[in-house]
């Protein structure tokens, strides 16, 4: 490495930041924590919510949140340590010479102005340029950000441009100042896995282009390993290991490095979900969706006003778990919604082990929605915050089977105990718990009504690595204890290849593919899953450039999921499409053998063919 | 409690660098590695401003209680010398903080007057929250006509200066306490009404409402359990200052002569009743002096609304901040 030569950028030393308790005591976070950025180098931060990261990034601005305080150490940029400056040197600082990037670019921009205004304010307002070379060097970033529209795209509101151009976006707004550091927070935490690629690709170009060094804060190993020049591993404000990328992607010494690694989530392949225990086994479906069609904004002419979801037929079997994969935007949530009553559909029928069950959440029968519960993605806002852990589990367990007085806290501590939770909690608040805990106290109430279906939207999603590893492990061991069936939905491939037994993956309202895990994970593919399994990152240096180069990320990953009145919807993503056909009519059904169904055109061998030729592709490449 | 993600040994050469390390970090991880470290204390503690301030207001409510039997004299009496007497004795007794426009015991008269304002004013805090809290959850939960017949109703209502609807409705139906009460009480329902419908509104689009929906659970469980408890804190913060609006309002119709009604003593009406003797009081030989029986009625209303105030102001800074501060 060339490392030795270039010139120390930032340099942080014996870092220290405490908070001070109510009773005036000192916590410190962040415990003597040492490392430099180079020029032109990518430090990346990682470890577990809460190791700590955050906080010695934001150190780079010489910011320290609310309660937070630097207690020792120095942060040098340029051999000056910003620490003791004073605050107005300090801000002309912030922005200018180093900029930051939070994780919610949607948060992040003022809906009320438009971007172009946003992404050049911070240069113009420290004297950097003036507003029109601001305006001339933003529209640079939006070419080499290969954003859409580069031109007139500044014109545009936040609100006009899709989640993983605003990312994108707020970088331009970083490097608009021509920072010597950018501090990344989480940038591509809450994107989709195509997204998160396009976003990446971006990044290291311009950073590349530019020359300039950034701190990359992340929890996510495999998205380190292609962005990365340098590792910094954190836990509980301390450095555990630090290294090159080479090294600690493929040498690590620490065992919590170890351990870090071995939550990285495996990539999706056949092979990888778990055997269902035959013990449950009933011969009928237990919920199941026919011909179902459903949107948001009333009936017209007996189609909904915004058609969400079109012609699905999907079933959840008896002790299963079924994994609902695809894109945001692609109607996962609404399924799970109307399965669960909260959206009656506009067509088509819900199954309950054999029984009709009615659209709307008033038709229904209180057994029927005992037997289906719904767990929703955030637990921060699915649990009352004003209510006790104890009520909260404990209200289903009075209204569905009446259980008052002991019998009820008994119950309560037993459930406690199936997540793996003390019964103590009972007597706690939600606001006390952390986030792991949440999510298994969202499921706990759903487990508390003792249903026969629970439907999961996104419960891992919010989640760091080893945290929603631990609550996968938690869904596992429920399935097998109480025979419970679920539907599982989740945008990350990797998550459902682990834990589902069977897997439909949505498009744009429709299913195109579904079936036994192993076989919609082995070829041959639909074309929107093989987009999607490519794009799931994983832990190697240089699996980034590889990827770029198959042909489906060329024209997949730059557009969005648009919902089509007619043909196939993925026509305008989809690398093999057929003009004329696909775009015009209906995709045939091509069923294969165990169950497994491609919504396609193309015929097998058409889609077998793909498989192949990619890979000769990819070996040519290598070679 | 463990998690069982499977333990790597430690290895040779790493283990051989900083072994102490290492083991305390796994067995921190293995102790349940997302627990925070123990139960939050939740008990609310006030600072000295607060705790000063609620002395004050304790000490005002005592007074509301038990003011009449500790009163020197009766509100009515004219015991003094003179009208706007400084402090002074004579053969009925001690007047302490000097006589008003008639002779009467200033003291005493603050002291009944405590009952008088105070409680009409508290009365119609509840009577205003009774009708605005009910009203607003009612159009939150059930949205569509209902509530913007109510809304439409309640924005009339509150275009019209507060003052005025008062003295229409006094005019109306003439000055007794039961009238002031309703007149203050739904006058002040529209503010809590909007404040009500708002938090209301915010509250139902939550998921845990929608879990609720979706277990079943019917409109009263959902207001009761779900909505209600989320919007207390706000509303308790508003009710301190409603109330200072209704004390505020009760004196104001007081000091115009459409409140209490003399010969009862009100903290509002003493003051206006009594601003001639600001500009001449007499002291024991005779002369004119200031009279400060204007000021003693106007600082019992300072000193409890603004103590209600900083008590309302220290604990919405306390709960909102602490507890959350100690997850971070």
């Amino acid at each position: 490495m060339a490392q030795a030569e270039k010139e120390v950028l930032i340099a942080v030393d014996g870092l220290r930041i405490s908070a001070t308790s109510d009773e005036g005591q000192e916590i410190p976070i962040v415990k003597g924590v040492d490392f430099q950025v180079h020029k032109g180098e990518v430090v990346a931060l990682i470890g577990e919510s809460g190791s700590g990261k955050t906080t010695i990034s934001l150190a780079a601005l010489a910011y320290t949140k609310p309660g937070l305080h630097f207690a020792g150490g120095e942060v040098r940029l340029h051999g000056e340590d910003l620490l003791t400056m004073a605050p107005l040197k300090q801000r002309a600082i912030r922005g200018a010479k180093v900029a930051y990037l939070a994780q919610s670019a949607a948060a992040t921009f003022n809906p009320a102005l438009t971007i172009g205004e946003q992404v050049t304010e911070s240069a113009v307002l420290h004297g950097i340029m003036d507003q029109a070379s601001a305006t001339q060097r933003a529209e640079e970033l939006y070419h080499a950000l290969e954003l859409p529209d580069p031109d007139r795209i500044g014109h545009r509101y936040p609100h006009q441009v899709s989640g993983g151009q605003l990312q994108r976006l707020m970088a331009a707004m970083a490097l608009c100042g021509k920072p010597d550091l950018m501090v990344l927070d989480e940038p591509t935490t809450a994107l989709d896995v195509t997204t998160q690629i396009e976003v990446l690709k971006a990044f290291k170009k311009v950073i590349r282009e530019e020359n300039s060094a950034a701190i990359y804060v992340t929890h996510d190993l495999a998205v380190v390993a292609q962005i990365a020049d340098h590792i910094v591993v954190l836990y509980n404000g301390e450095v555990m290991e630090q290294g090159t990328a080479d090294q600690i992607i493929n040498d690590p010494q620490h065992a919590y490095t170890k351990r870090l690694m071995e939550a990285v989530r495996p990539r999706p392949m056949a092979g990888m979900g778990t055997e269902v225990s035959g013990d449950h086994h009933r011969d009928i479906d237990n919920l199941e969706v026919r011909a179902m069609t459903a949107g948001y904004g009333g009936l017209v002419n007996g189609e909904p006003k915004f058609p969400i979801l079109k012609d699905i037929n999907v079933s959840v079997k008896n002790g299963h778990v079924v994994g609902v994969i695809g894109e945001s935007g692609c109607g996962k949530s609404t399924l799970a919604r109307v399965m669960a009553g909260m959206l009656p559909p506009a067509r088509g029928d819900i199954i309950l082990d054999g029984d009709t069950l009615a659209g709307s959440l008033q038709e229904r029968e209180l057994n029927e929605l005992q037997k289906v519960q719904f767990v929703f993605q955030m637990a921060d806002t699915a649990l009352n915050p004003k209510k006790l852990i104890g009520d909260i589990i404990g209200r289903p367990l009075t209204f569905y089977h009446g259980l008052k007085g002991k019998e009820k806290h008994q119950k309560v501590a037993e459930i406690l105990q199936l997540v793996e939770l003390p019964a103590e909690f009972a007597s706690r608040y939600p606001m006390e718990l952390s986030g792991g805990q949440k999510q298994r106290i969202n499921l706990a109430r759903a487990l508390a009504a003792d249903p026969e279906v629970m439907l999961c939207d996104e419960v891992t999603s919010a989640l760091d690595s080893i945290v929603g590893a631990n609550v996968i492990k938690l869904l596992t061991s429920l399935r097998d204890k109480t025979g419970v069936s679920f539907m599982f939905i989740s945008h990350d491939l990797s998550t459902v290849a682990s834990f589902a037994d069977e897997i439909v993956v949505l498009y744009a309202g429709r299913v195109v593919e579904q079936g036994p895990t192993d076989e919609v994970l082995e070829p041959p593919f639909h074309p929107y899953t093989r987009l999607l399994i490519s794009s799931v990152p994983e832990m190697r240096l240089g699996w980034l450039e590889d990827t770029l180069q198959k042909r489906e990320m060329a024209v997949g990953i730059a557009r969005g999921v648009e919902i089509t009145a007619k043909g196939c919807p993925f026509f305008n993503r989809c690398p093999q499409g057929i003009k004329g056909t696909c775009d015009e009519q209906v995709a045939p059904l091509l069923k294969l053998n165990a169950g497994h169904e491609i919504n396609c055109h193309l015929t097998l061998e058409q889609l077998n063919q793909v498989e192949t030729e990619t890979r000769l592709a990819l070996d040519g490449a290598a070679a | 409690m463990t998690e069982q993600i499977v333990t790597p040994s430690p290895t040779q050469n790493a283990a051989a660098a900083q072994p102490k390390q290492e083991e305390d970090v796994l067995a921190k991880l293995d102790d349940f590695a997302e627990l925070p470290d123990a139960a939050p204390k939740r008990k609310l503690r006030l600072s000295w401003v607060g705790k000063l301030a609620s002395l004050v207001v304790a000490f005002w409510m005592v007074l509301v209680v038990i003011g009449p039997w500790l009163a020197p004299h009766h509100e009515m009496d004219m015991d003094g010398d003179d009208s706007f007497m400084v402090a002074h004795s004579n053969e009925y007794g001690t007047f302490h903080l000097g006589t008003d426009y008639l002779g009467r015991d200033t003291l005493s008269r603050v002291m009944y007057g405590a009952r008088n304002t105070i409680g009409i004013a508290l009365l119609s805090t509840f009577l205003a929250y009774l009708l605005g809290i009910t009203l607003g959850i009612l159009a939150a939960v059930k949205g569509g006509w209902i509530d913007m017949g109510i809304s439409r109703v309640n924005d009339a209502i509150l275009a019209l200066p507060a003052i005025m609807l008062g003295l229409i409705a006094i005019a109306a139906f003439g000055s007794s306490i039961p009238i002031l009460i309703a007149t203050a009480g739904i006058i002040y329902a529209t503010s809590v009404f909007r404040i009500a419908r708002a938090l209301g509104q915010d509250i139902m689009v939550q998921d845990f409402v929608e879990a609720a929906h979706a277990r079943g659970e019917g409109i009263w469980y959902i207001i009761k359990s779900e909505v209600l408890p989320n919007a207390a804190m706000p509303l308790a913060t508003d009710f301190g200052l409603r109330l200072v609006f209704v004390v505020l309002f009760i004196s104001s119709l007081s000091f115009l002569g459409l409140g209490v009604q003399p010969p009862a003593s009100d903290w509002g009406s003493m003051v206006r009743e009594n601003l001639a003797g600001l500009s001449g009081g007499i002291d024991l030989e005779g002369n004119t002096v200031i009279s400060y029986a204007a000021i003693w009625p106007a600082l019992a209303i300072a000193s409890f609304t603004i103590a209600i105030n900083l008590i309302v102001d220290d604990i919405s800074a306390r709960s909102g901040g602490s507890l959350a501060q100690k997850m971070i």
